[in-house]
This record gives structure tokens, C-alpha cells and sequence, in this order.
């Protein structure tokens, strides 16, 4: 079963603030789905091969040869904050 | 609206041939799907954005300057879902956590199709990240279903289902993920393909589970939906996913299913579709053998743990890709945040809405550690059984057949407050998508006043035999009614009686 601090800490590696209310439902929430879930459980899966994707393509690749790449201020028109030619984050401490 | 052509009516195969015999100019049908936008879709509401000056300014230069240089699908009006990346145009992919993003470059079969001068009408209304069964989960709101204001039109792919069937739009594109073309496509009563995984480059659009996602036409008639999917098919050196189909996507003609044989799966047919549902399903079958075809019952014995496995899997995937959305390189950053790590949690904590943050939460639960073993890796099992249920299945007959959804559209608001009634829309659509086959939904009647979705599965690249069967059926089936706009909440105020859900009987076809 899924707790509350399960809950955090799965929010905390995926960088989301959820708020208490937030948490409770969210617990609540996760705690039916994962039930709904472990019905997978059932299955002896030992001897069964996984399937990560569907198709029978491996190797892809592509001739080697450079290309021009997105131009610096296209890439950064969308940016919430730029300075320099560069993406402005806030600093890592406060 | 322009005299004589009824956008409810009107199909891309019909609207080609007034364009190319000069019985229409584009302006002309241009306008009459923006008049039409004009008329209905404040009761709709199945754009996010509507590039009206655009579309008609576009179509004035097909008339003018193009003759005789003008592409396959020049001067027909196309909506596209808003999760597909369009160069200067706004894509939100109805979510608040990309504010105003303005992408640098076109998905390729958006660019496909505008290579071969569509007119494009907006960016169609979705659930936020294609994560939803009813296009409720849009941070923009909900679209309605045009046969019922008061039902949702199914999604993910919600707005451009409803715009098609509404008349705001010749045509559409669609994702499918877990059945977000063919489930809104039933919901209403229109044509929705997923193509086998591969056959449409998913370059540009903005990945919600990358191993299921799948681009492809929402259209009126089969023919249509052929003659769409023929112009976005094929390999794409962007997308290393993608490969060449085995032969071109043909033009259906078929009218019998002579020698055919049509598999229906037990397990679909057991889960919980509601009568209404079942009773078109059944006159559907019965068609089919009267068309020349054989039907026999078949088992695919691991379908109810499809959508279990369906929920780890695309939450694990999702988890992953929604990761680039954290306010540094394009749309919404919180104001609220000292540091970069809180900038991070607040921009996602306010940029994605409630259905978002839980798929990115079970799927980083699935995948954290001590629980990889026991959900993402025994899931990836569970596909590798559902895709052998398929195999044994297609060893036995051609096609198989099901409801594309146990239910016909439901009232908005009545699935919300529980996420699991709501993936249950797709316990029919979803397992294809984790087998990677192409499967096609078509209008089969109307049970209760709403459309009934009847799915074909096929192979791996069976594309035009699915097209070919569809067509045939379609004849068959006859189906020509088009949406009333009523909105059954008033209905039953006058009446003084209850809303839809419980209203029983009524004229069906």
C-alpha cells in the first residue's frame, strides 16, 4: 500500500510541489490505481521475455555528417529568461 | 454558408472533386467550414485556436496563384490536434505548462499535409498531454459532444472528433495512445484510424508513452480516412521509429467481404458493454457475414491485464518525456521560487494539471527503486503476452472486431471525481496500442440518440485490408445521421424529467 510518504518522496524526484490536500487525494488516488495494477500480479511471468518495443527495428542510424543546428536566438525565443545568449535559471541556493 | 454545400455532409472525396472540377473555389470551402466555426463553436468549443485570417488568406492564394502546381489535398480544411509542434502557430498541447510556446519547427505530417496545401482551420482542443478519455483534463476546458452538448465527445482526442462531426472541419489529425482516435471517433460518429506503430513519423509530436503513440486521421467516411493516412505515411530519418509501409496506402472500393474471416474476441464482448452498445455491435456482425465473410468467436486470454499493464507502462514513459517541462528553455516558469530546484517543483507544480501530475506519479513510482522489477518490468511482460494473443489470434482469422467503446458518450463531469471509471473507456482500444497494430473505428448506429464505434483490428501493416473491410461495412451499414447540437440538460428541464443517462428507449437506428 502506498503511503503519504511514499507520495512525497516520489514527488520530490519529479520535482512537483503538491500541496497537503493535494497529497492526501493524491495518495488516495495512487492507491486505487496501484491496486488495480497488482492484478498483474496474478500472471507467472517467470519464463516470459519483455517486450520493451514493438518493432523489429534495431541500429537506426544515420550518415555522420554535421548539420546546421537550430540558431541560437531561435532556440531561445521561447525562454522564460535569457541572459547573455544563455538560458537564465534562479540561482542553486537561495 | 455557401450554397449547397452542408458542412455536416460533406466529404473530403466530394469536396476534392467540386475543387478539382471548379464547381468551388477553396475560398469558398474555406468559408464555409469558418462560418460554420462561426455558428457552433461557442457550444463546441473543439479548437484551442482558431487560425481564421490564416486559413482564408491561405485558400484566396490556392485560388489565385496555384493552378496548376496545387498538391493532393490542396484547398481542404483541416484541423489539427494541438500536440502536434506547428511552425508559428501556437501549440499548447492543452496544458497551461507551455503558456504560449511558439515551436520552431513543424511535426512531419503536419508538414506533410501543408506540403500538399491543406488549408489548416486550428489547433484542435485535447486532453492536457493526450492524457484522458473525454478532453475534460484540457486546461483550456472541455470540448462537448455536438450529437449531446451535455456528454463529452471522448478523447484524448476530443476536439478534432467533435469538430469533424460538428462540420468545423473537413478533417482531422489525431494521436492514439491508448485508443484517443478511435474512442472519440465513436463517441462522435465519426471514422478514426491508428495505424500500425511506425507508419506515421512521430517527429514534432510532443511525446506523452513514445512506445505507443501513434498519429492518424479522423475523418467522415473511410475513403477519406485512406486518402489522408496515404499523404502521412512513411519512413521519416527524423523519427528512427518509423519505417516504410510494404506498399502504398490504396483507395477502398471493396463493397463485399467475400472469403474474409472476422474473429470476436470473447473478453471484449464480456466487459461490461452496456446493451445499447452491444445491440449495434451484434447487427454490425451479422452484416459482415452477410457481406460474404465468416465470423467466429476467438480468445484473446490476456486482455484484462492490457490496461493494467497499459497503466504502468505509458505513466513510466510519460514520466520520462514530461521531464523537459521545467520552466527553464520554453513556456511557464513559477514566480514563485528562491532557488532552481523550487523554481523546478513550483513551474510543474502549478504548469500540470491533476491528471498529469498522477501519471507522472505512477509512473516514477513504477520505476523508482524497489519497484521497477515488480511493475515496469513484469508490464513489459504482460505486452509481450498480449502481442502473442494477437498472433495466435491472427493465425485464425483476418481481422478481429469489437466495440470501440463499452459505452456510448457519457456526461461531463459524471467520470472525473474517479481517474479508474475513466481509463475503463479504453479497456477495448487500448490493447493494439501495446501490441503496436492498426485498428480503425467506424460509426455502426446510434443507441440512446448517440454514435456507436465499431473497431477493426488488423496485422502489423494490414492497412488496406483493414480500409478495404471498413469501406465495405460502412456501405453496409448505411450510416447518415449527423448531430442535432441538443443538449439533453434542457431537454429534460422541459420535460421536467431526468438528464439522458436515465432517460431509456427512444428512436435508435
Amino acid at each position: 500500500m502506498i503511503s503519504r510518504d511514499d507520495v512525497r518522496h516520489v514527488a520530490r524526484l519529479t520535482r512537483l510541489r503538491l500541496g497537503a490536500a493535494e497529497t492526501d487525494r493524491m495518495t488516495a488516488e495512487l492507491a486505487k490505481i496501484l491496486e488495480h495494477i497488482d492484478k498483474i500480479g496474478e500472471l507467472d511471468l517467470a519464463a516470459v521475455e519483455p517486450t520493451a518495443h514493438v518493432l523489429a527495428v534495431a541500429d537506426v542510424v544515420r550518415p555522420d555528417k554535421p548539420r546546421p543546428s537550430l540558431p541560437r536566438d531561435e532556440a531561445l525565443r521561447n525562454a522564460p529568461a535569457v541572459s547573455d545568449d544563455c538560458f537564465r535559471v534562479p540561482r542553486m541556493q537561495p | 454558408m455557401t450554397a449547397g454545400l452542408d458542412p455536416l455532409r460533406l466529404t473530403a472525396r466530394e469536396a476534392r472533386r467540386l475543387l478539382t472540377d471548379g464547381e468551388i473555389a477553396a475560398s469558398e470551402l474555406t468559408k464555409t467550414y469558418l462560418d460554420q466555426i462561426g455558428r457552433v463553436e461557442d457550444k463546441v468549443h473543439a479548437f484551442i485556436l482558431v487560425t481564421a485570417e490564416n486559413a482564408a488568406k491561405y485558400a484566396t492564394e490556392i485560388d489565385r496563384e496555384m493552378g496548376a502546381t496545387r498538391g493532393a489535398l490542396a484547398g481542404l480544411p483541416t484541423a489539427i490536434k494541438d500536440n502536434m509542434v506547428t511552425e508559428g502557430v501556437t501549440t499548447t498541447c492543452g496544458s497551461k505548462i507551455l503558456g504560449s510556446y511558439q515551436p520552431p519547427y513543424t511535426a512531419t505530417a503536419v508538414r506533410r499535409i501543408w506540403g500538399d496545401h491543406v488549408v489548416m482551420l486550428g489547433k484542435a482542443n485535447l486532453d492536457e498531454f493526450a492524457m484522458g478519455s473525454s478532453t475534460e483534463n484540457s486546461a483550456f476546458g472541455p470540448t462537448h459532444n455536438p450529437w449531446d452538448l451535455s456528454t463529452v465527445p471522448g478523447g484524448s482526442s476530443g476536439g478534432s472528433a467533435a469538430a469533424v462531426a460538428a462540420g468545423e472541419a473537413l478533417w482531422a489529425l489525431g494521436s492514439d495512445t491508448g485508443g484517443s482516435i478511435r474512442q472519440p471517433a465513436a463517441l462522435c460518429g465519426v471514422v478514426g484510424m491508428k495505424p500500425t506503430y511506425g507508419a506515421v513519423s512521430r517527429y514534432g509530436l510532443i511525446a506523452f508513452a513514445s512506445s505507443l503513440d501513434q498519429i492518424g486521421p479522423l475523418t467522415r467516411t473511410v475513403y477519406d480516412c485512406a486518402l489522408l493516412l496515404r499523404r502521412i505515411v512513411g519512413r521519416d530519418p527524423c523519427d528512427s521509429t518509423s519505417v516504410a509501409l510494404p506498399g502504398e496506402i490504396e483507395l477502398p472500393a471493396a463493397e463485399r467481404l467475400d472469403g474474409l474471416r472476422f474473429g470476436i474476441p470473447t473478453e471484449y464482448v464480456a466487459a461490461g458493454i452496456e446493451p445499447g452498445v452491444l445491440a449495434r455491435f451484434e447487427q454490425t456482425v451479422a452484416l459482415i457475414e452477410e457481406l460474404g465473410a465468416t465470423c467466429v468467436e476467438i480468445s484473446l486470454p490476456h486482455t484484462q491485464y492490457a490496461l493494467p499493464a497499459y497503466y504502468i507502462i505509458a505513466p513510466a514513459e510519460a514520466s520520462a518525456n514530461l521531464a523537459r517541462f521545467d520552466g527553464v528553455r520554453y513556456g511557464y516558469r513559477s514566480a514563485h521560487a528562491a532557488d532552481l530546484t523550487e523554481m523546478y517543483e513550483a513551474t510543474r507544480g502549478e504548469g500540470f494539471g491533476p491528471e498529469v501530475k498522477r501519471r507522472i506519479m505512477i509512473g516514477a513510482y513504477a520505476l523508482s527503486s524497489g519497484y521497477y522489477e515488480a511493475y515496469y518490468g513484469q508490464a513489459q511482460k504482460v505486452r509481450t503476452l498480449v502481442r502473442r494473443d494477437f498472433d495466435t489470434a491472427f493465425a485464425q482469422v483476418d481481422l478481429i472486431v469489437s466495440p470501440t467503446s463499452p459505452t456510448v458518450a457519457f456526461g461531463l463531469g459524471s467520470r472525473t471525481a474517479d481517474p479508474l471509471s475513466m481509463y475503463q473507456s479504453d479497456i477495448c482500444t487500448i490493447p493494439v496500442n501495446l501490441a503496436g497494430l492498426p485498428a480503425i473505428s467506424i460509426p455502426c448506429g446510434l443507441s440512446d440518440h448517440l454514435p456507436v464505434g465499431f473497431q477493426i483490428m488488423g496485422p502489423a501493416f494490414s492497412e488496406n485490408r483493414l480500409l478495404a473491410a471498413a469501406h465495405a461495412l460502412e456501405g453496409a451499414i448505411g450510416f447518415a445521421a449527423v448531430p442535432t447540437f441538443r443538449d439533453s440538460r434542457d431537454a429534460a428541464d422541459e420535460a421536467g424529467g431526468p438528464s439522458r443517462r436515465s432517460v431509456g428507449g427512444g428512436e435508435e437506428r
